[in-house]
């Protein structure tokens, strides 16, 4: 039987087994451990959602808990990566990448072209991102954008607890530098995944469901939206194919063509703010690519063009949902040739 | 002066009391609120810590800007700030301080110089250096200058952003004054594991500031150590470094187990680093107040949070139509 486990555990696993396989991986991060300098539990926190929890009792001091000071350990896990180790990174919210840009994007991302292809990066920055959790606008973006606008970073934003641990196994063993986003809002969610270690690969998007009518085509929270769409609209007779980008840098263009291909209609859903985002580049490529191809215009699904708001009410209204994506489904049926 | 041995009059001793007094209600008021889940959000709470942010605050006025952190209850309280307008922003509703778009991380009241709670570790020290920039611009030749407060926590005085701007202030001779807020804890971990160094008077010294170092738990201590770093900002004396050694009594947010403390050590500090029962026991004890007039305060505090949360939950939630408004003075 297969066993079903949390996104969160996924997570823990993953990391746990790569540690166990490769003596180079090492972790750091705030409170990542939890208790580090005090008279009570170690291990107190195991991160500020609890996801590395226990690891600290298998592998010691390879968890390193930070002091508060993303530009210094980032930079840290960037020089060792350069070095032959392979860290991994907790930046804890998506959000304070701001504090520590610099060692990101001119730093990790640009070693290897710099260097003239000499200089290998191994790092995985993990950081959770997305709405949804009453955060407030400085812990609920999803900047996804950001890191996909530079090249020599890798960025990966899975959507089910299997990607999840295949795709952070993946992360860790990549050669490349990797932004590993986990929707906070997903920890939670459960599915199957197996116990023995394995890797999803790069660049390749996941049909999660089929359909003849129209594509849409997300990543992270909005694949569950999407779905949602999708039983939405079969009860219509609209069949839906729901595309799963997985990652976002390398991205997988082609699955995204051949639906659109077959289905001759587009709706890219991003929860990133809707400027520059994944879903406008998707639907470039797209309109580049398979203009031909298309009977009606493609069709948006982003949050509007505003900070994330803290009010529940507003939240709320501010994350697509399935009914949008659904009426912008709706929209491109009804719009162009048939 | 007064007939007693401390620097404030009677009615100014009771307006502290009452100050103190009312951060502490508001803050085990949402500890229960956020207990039955009414609250939403990350909630950070400043019980414990009281003394620090009065004894900062009663040398300033409005014209004083002061940048705070995520646990910035108690500075907005301090500083001025209307309780029902936090309340009802904390709750999410229209008519808070941020009209419901900001939340606990960051109620702000520019008109009362309060410059943001603030969801960045370490974000709050280069805008105090603005702010004391903007006010040195300001001050009027020969003039005492208006000043710049930045708060920060022990584990956020390791980001870049506030060193740099230790630097900065100093460079520019700045009227800023950067208040160390040391509660022991980063979250979970020690103030001791992330920070090499023990004496934040040396840092500061490190930097070219002078640096004090107080109890936080003692009123008086903080007023007058505050009072003589805020003086000589004005005076053109340039930035100075006060660290308040403190503690606080919840968890780092709400639903926090807090394992990673001592045995015995919450009940410790409730029984003996109480900023509060300190310096009621010193006014009362020196026989300057009576026990009635504090208790009379009390009460109406006590009117006051239960009438801010009535408030609170009664009061709308924003629409739709508030969503997209506020991004942009105009686009
Ligand atoms: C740049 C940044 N990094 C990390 C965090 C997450 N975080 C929020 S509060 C906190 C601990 C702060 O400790 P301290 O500065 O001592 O303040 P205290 O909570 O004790 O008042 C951390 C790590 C953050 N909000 N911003
Ligand atoms: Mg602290």
């Amino acid at each position: 039987m297969a066993r079903k486990i949390s996104m969160k555990l996924a997570i823990n696993e993953a990391i746990d087994q790569e540690m166990s396989r490769d003596p180079t991986v090492i972790m750091m991060g705030e409170d990542i451990v939890g208790g580090a300098g005090g008279e009570g539990e170690k291990d107190a926190w195991g991160g500020v959602l609890g996801v590395t929890k226990g690891l600290y009792a298998k592998h010691g001091d390879r968890l390193l808990d930070t002091p508060l000071s993303e530009s210094a350990y980032i930079g840290a896990a960037i020089g060792a990566a350069a070095c032959g180790m392979r860290p991994i990174a907790e930046l804890m919210f998506i959000d304070f990448m701001g504090v520590c840009f610099d060692q990101i994007f001119n730093q990790a991302a640009k070693f290897r072209y710099m260097f003239g292809g000499k200089a290998e990066t191994p790092v995985v920055i993990r950081a959770m991102v997305g709405a949804g959790f009453r955060a407030a606008a400085q812990h609920s973006q999803m900047l996804t954008p950001l890191f996909t606008h530079i090249p020599g970073l890798k960025v990966v934003c899975p959507s089910t607890p299997y990607d999840t641990k295949g795709l952070l196994i993946q992360s860790i063993r990549d050669n490349d530098p990797v932004i590993f986003c986990e929707h906070k809002n997903l920890y939670g969610f459960e599915g199957d995944v197996p116990e023995k270690s394995y890797t999803v690969p790069f660049g390749e998007a996941s049909v999660v469901r089929d359909g003849k009518d129209v594509s849409i085509v997300a990543y992270g929270l909005m694949v569950h939206r999407a779905l949602e769409a999708a039983a939405l609209l079969a009860k219509e007779g609209i069949e839906a194919e729901v595309i799963d980008l997985r990652t976002l840098s390398p991205l997988d263009i082609d699955t995204v063509l051949e639906s659109v291909e077959k289905t001759g209609r587009l709706v890219c859903v991003d929860e990133a703010s809707p400027r520059c985002n994944i879903a406008t580049d998707i639907s470039a490529q797209v309109a580049m690519q398979a203009f031909g191809a298309l009977k009606a215009q493609i069709e948006m699904v982003t949050p509007p063009h505003v900070p994330v708001p803290f009010s529940p009410a507003l939240e709320d209204l501010y994350i697509p949902g399935g009914p949008q994506i659904a009426d912008a489904a709706r929209r491109t049926m009804k719009k162009g040739k048939t | 002066m007064a007939d007693h041995p401390f620097p404030l009059s009677k009615d100014e001793l009771l307006a502290a009391y009452r100050r103190m007094r009312t951060i502490r209600e508001f803050e085990e008021r949402l500890h229960i609120d956020f207990g039955r889940g009414d609250i939403p959000g990350f909630v950070h709470l400043y019980a414990g810590e009281e003394a620090a942010a009065v004894g900062i605050m009663l040398h300033l006025h409005d014209g004083d800007r002061i940048a705070s952190t995520h646990r910035g209850h108690g500075h907005c309280i301090a500083k001025g700030v209307d309780v029902t307008a936090m309340m009802k922003e904390i709750y999410g509703k229209k008519g808070g301080s941020c009209e419901g778009k900001g939340g606990s991380m960051h109620i702000a009241d520019l008109s009362k110089g309060m410059m943001g709670a603030n969801g960045i570790l370490g974000a709050g020290a280069p805008l105090a250096c603005g702010a004391a920039l903007a006010a040195k611009y300001r001050a009027k030749k020969g003039q005492p200058s208006d000043v710049a407060i930045s708060f920060v926590g022990d584990g956020a005085s390791n980001q870049g952003t506030f060193l740099e701007s230790l630097n900065l202030a100093a460079v520019w001779d700045l009227p800023a004054i950067f208040v160390v807020e040391n509660n022991g804890y980063a979250e979970s971990t020690s103030r001791d594991y992330g920070t090499a160094v023990d004496s934040y008077v040396d840092r500061a010294a490190g930097f070219g500031l002078p640096g004090v170092t107080v109890d936080g738990t003692d009123f008086f201590a903080v007023y007058e150590a505050a009072g003589e770093v805020i003086r000589r900002a004005r005076e053109g004396g340039g930035p100075s470094l006060l660290e308040c050694k403190m503690v606080r009594f919840h968890g780092h947010f709400e639903g926090d187990a807090q394992t990673y403390r001592a045995k015995g050590e919450l009940e410790d500090i409730r029984a003996n680093r109480d900023c509060l029962s300190t310096f009621k026991a010193a006014i009362t004890g020196a026989k300057v107040v009576t026990d009635a007039e504090l208790q009379a305060i009390d009460h109406e505090v006590l009117g006051l949070i239960e009438r801010a949360v009535t408030a609170a939950k009664a009061a709308p939630l924003p629409t739709a139509a508030d969503l997209t408004t506020d991004v942009y003075v105009r686009y």
